[in-house]
Formats: C-alpha cells, sequence, structure tokens
C-alpha cells in the first residue's frame, strides 16, 4: 500500500473540451512521440506491422454515439482520456512497492519505474482504464502530464505545457492549476459548467471535461420575405430597395 | 513521504531543424528534434503561416514515416512478370541510363508517347516545366480524380476557390457552413479554426451526409443526400432572393450582376473595345462597366437584354427551388432549409461588421470603412465529386457571392497570389513535334471552342481527353483516365506512362481489378499493350509492382522542396508565403529526390532549358534550380530573399537563398498592408502589392462572374454557331450543362443505374489520423485505423437485420464486395461510408500479409468504374463531370445484402512480392540514450 499526500500545493490537469475535439487523435501521436522519446522506457509496439499491431499509449481517443432525448439526429462525441490524476488515486493506494505516487508540489501522479514490479494491480484498480502495462519494458506506463515538459528549462516558457495540448489543432485541451480557483483552466471550468468523470466513485478526478453544447437549434425563421417568390415581385422589391442605396 | 527526485528539465534535443511536413498535402511547418543526428521528436512550429505551432496526428508521426521498413532502397529493373514484385537493384547509372534511353527515342519521333502524369505531387511547377521540355502534351497531376471541381468553378467563377485559395475569416465570421466530406483539405488550418469559432461562441452549421469529424462538433447538421448539394443550395439562393436579403451593393459594384446579356446569343453585351457595358444608374446611360463614378444598374432595361440579376431571378425565383420542393430529393426537411437561409441573412446583414480602414476601388471611388458580412462557406471533394459537382461548386460560390461575403471582413478570403481572374491564367497548350519543347503550359482555362486541346482533324491531342468536347473546362487533365485510354488506344496509343507518386493499381483508380489488368495486359505478339512503365515512389506501395523501371524517391525530410507562389501556395488571407523542405538528414539509402531525378534525366536528354547551348546543364539538382531557374526575369520558385537577400517578389536569384529560409525556420512570410487586406480584387492598393510582388504584371481588377460567359460559348457551339463544333453525340450534354447560370442536374449515375435496385449512396472519406495510402506503413497510426467497416444506417441495419460482428455483400452495376458492417446513427438513411484507402493490397508496404489492412480492409474503388455504363453506341463515356473531366467518385449507388461472417474481404488478390522485405515485430524507439 502506498499512501497519498494529504494535500498538494498545486492541482496540476487538463481541461478537455468535448464541444471542441474533432477527434483527430493528434493528442494520441503527440503524446506518443513525446513519451516513448522522454520519461522512462520507450512507448514499445508489438506486432507493428503485422496482424494484431498492440503499442502502449497514454492517451487514446474514444468516439461515442448519443441519440438525444429530444428525437434530433444521431450526435457524436470524441472523448480523449488519460490518467485524470485523481486527488483520491485508486492506483496509488492499490501499489505494493510505492512505485506509483502522487506528487505533493504539483498533485501529479506517476509511476517510478525503477520500483514497479509489472504487477498491474493500479491499472486493475483505475476505474478509468488510463494506465497501460507495457509489454516490453515490463513496467506500466501513464500520463505524466509530461512533468518533463512544463518544468523544462531546456524548453521556452511558451512550450512548457503537455505535448498533447501544445499540438491540440483545434485548441480542445487546457492545462493549467485547477486548485486555483483564478486560474484560466478553473474560469473555464466554471463558465462552461465543467464536470467530473464518474464523480460518483469518489476518486476526484483532478482533470475536468467541458460538455458538449445543444445541437441542432435551427428550427425556424423569423423574417417574413420582403420580395416574394416571384420574379415579378423581385423586380419590384429591386427597384424599392435600389432607391434606397 | 519520500517522492523519487526525477529530472524535470531534461535535454531535449542536440539541435532543432526546421522544415515542412509532408505527411499530407497541407505543409504544416515542423520543428525536427534531433538527437545523435538522428530524428528523436517533431512538433509543429510556432512561427509557422500554415499551423502555428500545432501540429495532426500524421505530423507527429512523421518519425515512423522517415524510418518506415517500406522504404525503397535502390532504383529497381523489373525482372519477373508485371504484378509478381520481382525485381533486381540496379544502379543509379543503369536506371537513368534507361530511362533516358526510353524517352529520348519518343522524344525523337513522336514526344506525345509519354503520358506524364504526377499524384500527390508538391512541386508541378517544376513537373510541368520539365513536361513541356520534353514536349508532350500529356502530362496533368492528380487535380482531374480530386477537386478539381472546385477550383476550376472558383476560378472561372471569382478568381479563386476554398483552401489553398483562400479561407474564411476565421478570426470574424459569426456563421461558419461547411459543406461536403471534407475532413482533410486543409487540416491543421480548419481545426485551429473551428476552435477560433467555438472559443467565441460562432455559430457551425455543417452540411454532410456524414456526422463525424468536423460535423460532429457543428452546433447543426444538415444529413444530405449525396449529389444533391447544388439543389440545396439553389434552394438557398431561391430563399434569399425571395426575401429580399441579397447585397444589391455588392452585386452592383463588384458583379456582373448588371451585366447586359443578349436575349437572342446570350451574350455579354460590349463596346467596340470589348468592355462589358452597363447602364448607369445616375444618368441611364449605356456606360463601360468600369469607367469612373458608374453606378452599374442592376434592374436596368435596355431593349434585347436582360440584366444577369434579372435573369437569376427569373430562374431562382421558381416554385422548382422552393424548400418543399428540394426537400425531399435533398433528405432535409423544408423548415430546415428555411431556418439556413434565415440565420445566413440574419449574420449577414443583421450582424454586419466595419472595419475603419479607408481604401479605395478601381473606379477611383474612395471608402471611408470596409463592410464585412461575417458568413463563410468552405468546401472541397464532398459536394465536387459529382457529375454535377461543377455546377454544384459554382451554385456555392454564386451564393456567397449573392450575400456579399466574398473577400470582405468575416466572410471568405483570398489567399496571395489569388485572386486571379480567368484572364491571368493561361490557357491550355498541346502542339507537340518531334525533338521540340510543347508551344506552351499543358495546363488551362478555356474561353472557348477555341481553346480546346484538339488535332487539326478535330481528336482529342491529349491522352486523357482533357480540354475536349467531352469535358472542356478539364483544368487539371483526367489522371483517372490516363491508363484506361492508353490501354484502350483511345484516343491513341503510347509507348511510357511515367508516374510520380500514384498509386494507380490501387486506391487512385476507380475499378483497381481492371486497372491491374489493363497494366499487365499483353497484345497480339505478346508485349504489354502499355508497353514501358516508369514509377518514382519513395515507398513499396501497391504501384511499384506493375512498373517496369523504379525510381526511388526519399522521405520528405531527407529533401530539397519549394512550396512556391507558382505552384500551390501555402499564403494566408493577410501574408503571401511560401517555404521549402531541406535535408536534415541524409538518406542511409541509394535513393535521390525525384525532382533532382528529372533534371537529371533533362540534362541527359539535353532538354531545353536545361541545358546551355554547349550541352552542359545549367542546374545540378532540385536545390539548384529552386533557387537559380527564373520564370520570368526576377521571378523564381521562391520569393524571399532575392537579390542582395532583401528583396521579395522581384528580385535576382541569391545563391544564399535557401539558408536564408532555412535560418528562418524554412519558410519566408509578407504581410498585406492593412488597407489592402479587403475587397482584393477591386481593391487599388491590393493590385498595387500584388504587381510589386510579381503576381501580376500590371492592375487586373475584375468582376465576379456569377454568369460565365464562356461557357454560354460551348452553348453557341452546341446549338451550331462557330467553326468548331462539337461531334453530334455530345451537342445535347453540351447544351444541358453548360449553364451559365449554376444549374442541378441529378447524378449521371441515378439515370444510369435503376435507384431502385441500387437504392443507397456509398461514399468514403478520409480520416484525419491518416493520409491516402501513406499512413498504413506508419506504425502509430495504423493502430489508429487499420480496419474499416462499411457503416450503415439505422434504417439499413433495421432493414437487413444486421447485429454487431455482421458481414455484407455490397453490389454496384459494375462490381460486388463483401465487407464487415457496423451501424453509424449520425448518417443520412440511405448513405453507406467507409474510410478512404485503407484496405491494402497483400505484400505491399512492408506489412505481412495477415496484417487487417489486407484482410479486413477493403476499397470501394472497386464498385466504381471509370467509365459509364455501355450505352450500345460504341463509345466510351467516362464517370466524370462533363464540364471539367472530375471522377465522379460519390456518384456511386450500391445494394446491400447480409451475408455469412467471413475471415476475408472479398476480392481477394494474390499478394505481390516485396522488394523490401518485412517490417520488424517489435518496436521499441528510443534515439537518445
Amino acid at each position: 500500500m502506498t499512501c497519498l499526500p494529504q494535500t498538494t500545493t498545486r492541482k496540476l490537469g487538463l481541461v478537455i473540451d468535448l464541444d471542441t475535439c474533432v477527434g483527430c487523435h493528434a493528442c494520441v501521436i503527440s503524446c506518443k512521440g513525446w513519451n516513448t522519446e522522454n520519461y522512462g522506457a520507450a512507448l514499445s509496439d508489438i506486432d507493428a506491422y503485422g496482424a494484431q499491431p498492440a503499442g502502449t499509449f497514454l492517451n487514446r481517443v474514444h468516439s461515442y454515439e448519443v441519440e438525444p432525448a429530444n428525437g434530433c439526429a444521431t450526435q457524436t462525441v470524441h472523448f480523449p482520456k488519460s490518467c485524470l490524476h485523481c486527488e483520491d488515486a485508486p492506483c496509488v493506494t492499490v501499489c505494493p512497492t510505492g512505485a506509483s505516487y502522487k506528487r505533493a508540489e504539483d498533485g501529479i501522479v506517476l509511476v517510478n519505474e525503477d520500483a514497479c514490479i509489472g504487477c498491474g494491480l493500479c491499472a486493475w484498480a483505475c476505474p478509468y482504464g488510463a494506465r497501460e502495462l507495457d509489454a516490453v519494458a515490463g513496467v506500466m506506463k501513464k500520463c505524466t502530464l509530461c512533468v518533463d515538459r512544463i518544468y523544462n528549462e531546456n524548453l521556452p516558457e511558451e512550450d512548457r505545457v503537455p505535448a498533447c495540448v501544445r499540438t491540440c489543432p483545434s485548441g480542445a485541451r487546457h492545462f493549467g492549476d485547477l486548485g486555483d480557483p483564478s486560474s484560466a483552466v478553473s474560469q473555464l471550468v466554471e463558465s462552461r459548467g465543467g464536470f467530473d468523470l464518474m464523480p460518483e466513485l469518489g476518486t476526484k478526478p483532478t482533470n475536468k471535461y467541458l460538455p458538449p453544447r445543444p445541437k441542432d437549434r435551427l428550427q425556424g425563421v423569423a423574417s417574413e420575405p420582403a420580395a416574394g417568390p416571384s420574379a415579378t415581385g423581385f423586380f419590384a422589391w429591386l427597384d424599392r430597395a435600389l432607391e434606397k442605396i | 513521504m519520500n517522492q523519487p527526485i526525477i529530472d524535470t528539465s531534461p535535454k531535449v534535443s542536440d539541435e532543432v531543424r526546421k522544415t515542412t511536413c509532408y505527411m499530407c498535402a497541407c505543409r504544416c511547418g515542423i520543428n525536427v528534434h534531433m538527437k545523435d543526428g538522428k530524428v528523436a521528436y517533431i512538433e509543429g512550429n510556432r512561427d509557422h503561416p500554415v499551423n502555428k505551432g500545432v501540429l495532426c496526428a500524421k505530423g507527429s508521426a512523421g518519425i515512423m514515416q522517415v524510418n518506415a521498413p517500406s522504404r525503397l532502397r535502390a532504383p529497381l529493373r523489373r525482372v519477373g512478370p508485371r504484378g509478381s514484385g520481382q525485381f533486381q537493384e540496379i544502379s543509379w547509372a543503369e536506371a537513368l541510363d534507361t530511362a533516358s534511353d526510353w524517352l529520348t527515342r519518343i522524344r525523337k519521333t513522336d514526344p506525345s508517347k509519354l503520358a506524364f502524369f504526377t499524384g500527390r505531387d508538391q512541386s508541378q511547377s517544376f513537373t510541368s516545366f520539365w513536361a513541356q521540355a520534353f514536349g508532350t502534351p500529356n502530362y496533368a497531376a492528380h487535380g482531374g480524380f480530386c477537386s478539381v471541381n472546385m477550383a476550376t468553378a472558383g476560378i472561372y467563377t471569382m478568381g479563386g476557390a476554398f483552401w489553398e485559395f483562400g479561407q474564411p475569416d476565421w478570426d470574424r465570421t459569426k456563421l461558419f457552413v461547411l459543406f461536403g466530406v471534407a475532413e482533410d483539405h486543409d487540416s491543421n488550418p480548419i481545426k485551429i479554426g473551428i476552435g477560433k469559432l467555438k472559443a467565441r461562441g460562432a455559430r457551425i452549421v455543417g452540411v454532410n451526409p456524414i456526422r463525424s469529424g468536423y460535423n460532429a462538433v457543428a452546433d447543426d447538421w444538415l444529413g444530405i443526400t449525396p449529389g444533391t448539394d447544388g439543389l440545396l443550395i439553389l434552394s438557398l439562393v431561391h430563399c434569399l432572393m425571395a426575401a429580399g436579403r441579397i447585397d444589391l451593393d455588392y452585386l452592383a459594384r463588384y458583379t456582373n450582376a448588371p451585366l447586359l446579356i443578349d436575349d437572342a446569343t446570350g451574350l455579354i453585351l460590349r463596346d467596340p473595345d470589348d468592355r462589358p457595358l452597363v447602364i448607369d444608374r445616375a444618368t441611364g446611360a449605356l456606360v463601360p462597366f468600369d469607367q469612373m463614378g458608374v453606378r452599374p444598374d442592376l434592374n436596368a432595361h435596355h431593349p434585347g437584354h436582360r440584366t444577369v440579376l434579372q435573369l437569376m431571378a427569373e430562374r431562382y425565383l421558381q416554385p422548382e427551388y422552393a424548400p418543399e420542393a428540394v426537400a425531399e430529393r435533398c433528405g432535409i426537411p423544408a423548415l430546415r432549409i428555411r431556418a439556413l437561409a434565415d440565420e445566413i441573412a440574419r449574420v449577414a446583414f443583421d450582424q454586419a461588421i466595419t472595419l475603419d480602414r479607408p481604401w479605395t476601388d478601381f473606379r477611383g471611388e474612395k471608402h471611408d470603412r470596409m463592410l464585412g458580412r461575417p458568413v463563410a462557406f468552405h468546401a472541397m471533394r464532398g459536394i465536387s465529386a459529382h457529375s454535377n459537382g461543377f455546377q454544384t461548386c459554382r451554385a456555392l460560390h454564386v451564393l456567397q457571392i449573392l450575400i456579399g461575403s466574398v473577400e470582405v471582413p468575416g466572410g471568405f478570403r483570398f489567399k496571395p497570389p489569388y485572386p486571379k481572374p480567368v484572364e491571368a491564367h493561361p490557357v491550355p497548350h498541346c502542339k507537340s513535334q518531334p525533338d521540340h519543347p510543347l508551344d506552351g503550359p499543358h495546363l488551362g482555362f478555356v474561353r472557348g471552342p477555341e481553346h480546346l486541346a484538339l488535332r487539326e482533324d478535330g481528336s482529342p491531342a491529349r491522352i486523357d481527353k482533357a480540354f475536349t468536347w467531352e469535358n472542356p473546362m478539364s483544368a487539371h487533365g483526367l489522371m483517372h483516365m490516363v491508363i484506361s485510354n492508353a490501354h484502350a488506344g483511345d484516343p491513341y496509343r503510347i509507348d511510357t506512362l511515367f508516374l510520380y507518386m500514384a498509386n494507380m493499381s490501387w486506391n487512385s483508380s476507380m475499378n483497381t481489378r481492371g486497372v491491374i489488368e489493363m497494366l499487365t495486359d499483353l497484345d497480339e505478339n505478346g508485349d504489354y499493350v502499355i508497353p514501358r512503365i516508369i514509377y518514382s515512389d519513395a515507398y513499396s506501395s501497391e504501384m511499384v509492382a506493375y512498373a517496369d523501371l523504379i525510381l526511388p524517391d526519399t522521405t520528405y525530410l531527407e529533401r530539397h522542396d519549394c512550396i512556391s507562389l507558382l505552384d500551390r501556395p501555402i499564403c494566408e488571407a493577410g501574408a503571401a508565403a511560401d517555404a521549402i523542405r531541406w535535408p536534415v538528414i541524409q538518406p542511409d539509402r541509394d535513393v535521390r529526390g525525384f525532382q533532382t531525378v528529372l533534371i537529371e534525366l533533362a540534362n541527359l536528354m539535353e532538354l531545353p532549358g536545361f541545358v546551355r547551348k554547349d550541352g552542359s546543364a545549367i542546374y545540378r539538382d532540385y536545390a539548384d534550380y529552386i533557387v537559380n531557374h527564373q520564370r520570368k526575369p526576377g521571378i523564381g520558385p521562391l520569393s524571399g530573399y532575392r537579390g542582395n537577400g532583401d528583396q521579395t517578389g522581384r528580385g535576382a536569384p541569391n545563391a544564399d537563398q535557401l539558408d536564408r529560409y532555412i535560418r528562418n525556420g524554412g519558410f519566408h512570410v509578407t504581410h498585406i498592408p492593412g488597407n489592402a487586406e479587403f475587397y482584393k480584387p477591386w481593391n487599388v492598393a491590393y493590385q498595387e502589392w500584388a504587381v510589386g510582388m510579381g503576381f501580376y504584371d500590371k492592375p487586373m481588377p475584375y468582376l465576379f462572374q456569377l454568369y460565365v460567359e464562356p461557357m454560354r460559348k460551348f452553348q453557341r457551339a452546341a446549338e451550331g454557331h462557330g467553326e468548331r463544333q462539337p461531334p453530334d453525340h455530345l451537342r445535347d450534354q453540351l447544351r444541358r450543362v453548360m449553364e451559365p447560370l449554376p444549374i442541378w442536374y441529378p447524378p449521371f449515375e441515378d439515370g444510369n443505374v435503376d435507384p431502385k435496385e441500387y437504392p443507397l449512396h456509398a461514399l468514403t472519406q478520409r480520416p484525419m489520423a491518416m493520409y491516402h495510402s501513406w499512413g498504413t506503413q506508419n506504425a502509430w497510426l495504423r493502430q489508429i485505423h487499420g480496419q474499416n467497416p462499411l457503416y450503415v444506417s439505422h434504417k439499413v441495419w433495421q432493414q437487413h437485420g444486421f447485429a454487431e460482428g455482421d458481414w455484407a455483400r455490397v453490389s454496384s452495376v459494375h462490381g460486388a464486395i463483401t465487407v464487415p458492417v457496423a451501424l453509424h446513427g449520425g448518417l443520412n438513411p440511405d448513405t453507406v461510408w467507409t474510410w478512404n484507402a485503407i484496405g491494402k493490397r497483400k505484400g505491399a508496404w512492408a506489412l505481412s500479409e495477415d496484417a487487417p489492412e489486407a484482410t479486413k480492409g477493403f476499397l470501394l474503388n472497386h464498385l466504381i468504374h471509370e467509365l459509364q455504363p455501355a450505352r450500345g453506341d460504341g463509345l466510351r463515356w467516362s464517370n466524370s463531370d462533363p464540364i471539367t473531366g472530375q471522377a465522379a467518385w460519390f456518384d456511386l449507388r450500391v445494394k446491400i445484402e447480409r451475408v455469412e461472417p467471413q475471415t476475408e474481404c472479398d476480392p481477394h488478390f494474390d499478394a505481390i512480392a516485396s522488394p523490401v522485405g518485412r517490417g520488424p515485430k517489435y518496436l521499441i524507439w528510443k534515439v537518445g540514450q
């Protein structure tokens, strides 16, 4: 068993806008690229050119269809999912070696690969399916919130954000301190009705999702036709209208 | 608690090299992080005009592309039969000697025996220059099977179209209407734009049979029936005209709406100097349209003539265009159509915006501000890849113009060097003779029948029959007809087919199995009907197996390229921009950049323009050409750092130019002055800036062409006027389709097959994380899209009793496939669709033969023929738009039936031998230690 910090100084996390995410997978591959080259073991791929390619990813996009209650057309929601850096992270408390831990200074949940025995208990405990055991390295991999980018003094300041946030073409991913009510991400959550994923589980995720806005509302006509649906009516209107120019 | 100490500031890379992506056609700027001389990580370049730092999945996966096991390694000579994949590696000396020997013989006897077609080529201004020097009329790139309808309709209507020609004013538009299957072009800029709209709560409307991707985030989705977009758009035009919600001031000043059309001829009334005439509202006099101070009268009365706007009212206010009349056909309730028209009008006119920027128009009138209509549209292949696509694209451009939203704040904005009227473009050239260059550029814009590419006997001059009566305005050629025509000897036989980056034996052809048979078919002597095939590609694509000689290209990080203003530029609405690629890594194989190989071939053949009088080479390689070639004095492939390094647009070649580009991040940007940023076709400040940049030689303001007179000229020819006359069998078609005001007619497939027997429309669309066939060899991307079910609607799912895991047999009038099915609720009920180009031939791309792409992935191409069904007249009618020749991919109609679950898709093809072997089982890709 591993202990969680009582509190963390900051609560760094992501805000993901489901109204804006077009499901392009840019975040998935940017994450794969950065985290293959950086923190810990490479994210491997097995049967990379074969029948059942299976690689380790720290972030995946799922798509769901939603049937609206009002009878309007079926909608699709693109749903990127990675570690939510929970305040009450069951993946940490279940870890038998202390390899999984939550950082006291910023709340990021990490795996110390040197201490990880690859038992997989944490992946089992995570209700979100956000951890993947790398089949080659035999260690548990998970979103690090790019801890090796966000403080990295070798990067320009504007690039000190997670790789997925830096690359997101539609700007659907936001990074910041969700423990600070005045931060841009907290304001965004406040104004757009951001929500926790599966709050009933009591994990208190740091990451938030912004809901899709209501759709298919163009259903009526406000104005009356000025010219009328005939060429004669149009020409009469045209002469009147041209007089006014 | 003891936390491990971790290094939060690891070294990121030894060096960052900035170049241009080529994982799709978008051409974003990338930062390539190098470690130990190897590519370690790729991210977007924040300073780049296209992507501004962001990068899509394809771009970030570039590291898997430059290291893909499918890369060709050396020139290859075929040793087994075509299609076997059996090759022998040869030296470059032997490869170049072989190619130049074949080509020289052709050039000295009949250059038209060479058909040189390039696929996803980004160097068309160079490849066309080479083909022109060679002297064959048979050159084009892939536009004919891509989106030529959109481009050509845009040029003829308003001097530019979407994507490379222009973009929405993302920072100001309040209503964005997206038509058609457009998850790709252009990739990142649309996503960035959608993000901007979403961030400020602007409305996005998607008109698309399929609700995925951009349409999934659209605020409103209109699940239109494929092929009816033009009808919907003309119904919107009907509503807007009936409502009196059109921009009369804009139409009078900047379009040909007030021009006078002769009732007898349908031609524009002109003065003896050929200047179109209008009636001035102030004086009632007949005066040239561009005279200082003239106020053209939209409702003018002149005996025997009507204004264009009067003609439009007479046509579009007919009840056949009322929403109630089109609703069923379009698959959209009439109320939704009326609501969309109302919303367009509300935003355009009730939420108009102004910028306090004074400007002067071409008539000399000064304006103290810029009025904007914040409604913007975008569309690409979805509406254009139909046999009615040209007229549909025209209709969309006309709709934008009617509400005055083109080239104004908040609307659609051109990107330099556009706008360019038809008059600024060349006409097609096709006169070839032995040992001579062609008489001019191959591709262009016909103004009338006099510019068709016909031989003296009236037969087509080009192998693809571009610029003929069958498709007069085929400005990008018809690459999809080349192999079929060459095999049929119609209009003539060729000797050598030379292709670059075009997977014509697989996903880039209609009728894939038929094309494979054409490529391997033997004549009565046992020789191949298409005698020689040369192919250049960087990868082991399906097409490699069908060529006799392979010239292996480099990957995009190993080469020089220029993204040129002479070609398909990457500009922004507010800036001219161009860019380069440069070898950020060196090839570890015996491969060469294709453009350099073309120069080496030109030098061996001593082609004009490539060698001096003494036979010595002018250009060493492509990099040398990029810097030193001058299209006109002072104007070359790259606009930046010319002369002594501080000249832009015009200037002498500068030996340091490529270094300057590299130091600047691989690109160059020149901003348009603020008072020239809008109203570009009519804005004196823009016109002068464009002349300074070398886009025009003198200012050339023009009117938007709601009525396209060159089309009327083809109709008149079909009616019997003029010297050049169409063959009788094409007169009806020309009269019907070459309407100078937009019309809608049903896709040809609807008339060629029984819609009751084939009740479903079948489409493909490209996923955002995969580009054509290229992505499949990419170990990361193929984990996102490794197979492709056929998606069907609730209606079809229930009708056929499908359950999860089921398979179906899908048939068209041409063929049948057996494939896995899946339910997609957000879908037009009578449409089925799948992802494009996921299916692969066994043995290609260095994949194992049991890869899901080869077993569960499939192509719809097998269901689509390049010809329409035979009519019994002995003629070959191409399955293309009859105006431009654009491949009508999306006309396809199918029927579907449930079959027992299969282990593999049908049709099956034998595996081809791989010239590069198979990829490794494990990838553990960490470059740094």
